[in-house]
């Protein structure tokens, strides 16, 4: 053994100190989860217009979409916590995939319906751009609180457990978003939503060092 | 002492996370031959393969609170020690893309004695550059305990962070300091 390995293992076991055990990644992911549900209903039924939202969840399309985006932002926090520790499969990483399908192919199928039908000459950058403020908005305090959730696990691979977390908060804030949407989602609302989830995720997976310590 | 190794490095784990330094020095240098093995196995460099066991030594120090003791052992650590591998390599190769063997400065003065004040002068500013170039935890620890004299506790409370920490910046930085000086 090398005097330095022999140094450092007594220097690491000298004075160590009993530690707290982290709890299991579902109740971790479970509290978390319940702390944003909390206050993501709070806002909801403080300040969105519930009326207009009902009137537009008859349409099949949006109920697809929210169904898609709700199940991807919720599967992908829990992959995020159990991606965080060293010993569980990456194959978490997998989890949101199919609902990550399902949002993108409900979001497709409702802006080709609007965009054929309904709203002519959408490409332009209007309310698109409140869309996009929204997302990052809401998606970045929720990736920053998340990340405070992660970082306790010090994560060996950080890059995947930030990209899967930040699609998650991505999700969350863009189901969180059509309840705030007057209007169903058009091809230049699909097209901003996905570059504000993108941003998130970036941002989130550039400063992951930073962020999950 | 008759358990299986996994069996055996959990409990020491588990006993570890309570507080039982014998235990946690245990298997330290129990786990020791299965880390050189698998840094071998990710083809690390042998000139590389005890930093490679330090390292993972350190993280394995800094994310015990995550090993639950239902769990395996061998795989937690298996994870551990081959990414400290991997990522090692990564910053290996990417410093070794930018080297360059720079041919040998032969220049001195007649006069030895000229010699000695002027690698003196060398030394302590180069000293004086590598200590700004560590990370600013690592400078912190090393200045309080190893340049003002401080002990750890002192300067765990002078710094607002635990004395495992500054224990683990001084080694990290005095590590970083032997590799410049027989770099240089």
């Amino acid at each position: 053994m090398s005097n330095t390995t022999d140094q450092l293992i007594e220097m690491l076991a000298r004075d160590i100190a009993p530690i707290r055990r982290l709890r299991p990644p579902i109740i971790r992911a479970a509290m978390w989860l319940g702390t944003v549900a909390f206050l993501g209903a709070f806002v909801i039924f403080t300040f969105a217009n519930l009326g207009v939202f009902i009137a537009r969840a008859r349409h099949i399309e949006l109920d697809v979409e929210l169904l898609g985006s709700f199940t991807t932002g919720f599967l992908a926090v829990i992959a995020a916590f159990y991606l965080s520790l060293p010993d569980r499969s990456p194959r978490w990483a997998l989890l949101p995939l199919p609902s990550l399908a399902l949002w993108l192919s409900g979001s497709g199928a409702s802006c080709y319906h609007q965009w054929l039908i309904n709203r002519n000459g959408t490409w332009k950058l209007g309310e698109s751009s409140h869309c996009l403020l929204f997302i990052l908005g809401i998606g970045l305090p929720l990736g920053a609180a998340l990340m405070l959730g992660l970082r306790k696990a010090h994560p060996i691979a950080p890059l995947r457990v930030a990209v899967i977390g930040g699609l998650g908060v991505a999700a969350l804030a863009t189901f969180l978003l059509q309840f705030f949407h007057p209007f169903d989602v058009t091809m230049m609302d699909l097209t901003i939503h996905t570059i504000a989830v993108a941003i998130v995720v970036s941002i989130i997976a550039w400063r992951r060092s930073w962020a999950l310590g | 002492m008759g358990l299986e190794p996994d069996k055996r490095w959990s409990s020491e784990m588990a006993a570890a996370q309570s507080g039982d330094a014998a235990a946690y020095e245990r298997l330290l240098r129990d786990i020791l031959p299965f880390l050189r093995l698998i840094a071998r196995r990710e083809r690390v460099p042998s000139d590389m393969v005890e930093d490679i066991v330090q390292d993972t030594l350190l993280t394995i120090h800094r994310i015990r609170h995550t090993y639950d003791p239902r769990r395996p052992f061998v795989p937690w650590l298996a994870v551990i020690a081959k990414r400290r591998s991997i990522d090692a390599q990564r910053r290996f190769g990417r410093i070794s893309a930018w080297e360059q063997a720079a041919p040998d400065q032969l220049e001195t003065f007649p006069d030895p004695a000229a010699n000695i004040q002027i690698e003196l002068e060398d030394k302590r500013e180069w000293l004086h550059r590598a200590l700004k170039d560590l990370p600013r935890k690592q400078r912190e620890a090393v200045e309080l305990v190893k340049i003002r004299g401080f002990s750890v506790s002192e300067a765990a409370t002078a710094s607002g962070r635990s004395a495992g920490a500054i224990k683990v910046n001084i080694h990290r930085a005095l590590q970083a300091l032997r590799k410049l000086f027989e770099e240089r």
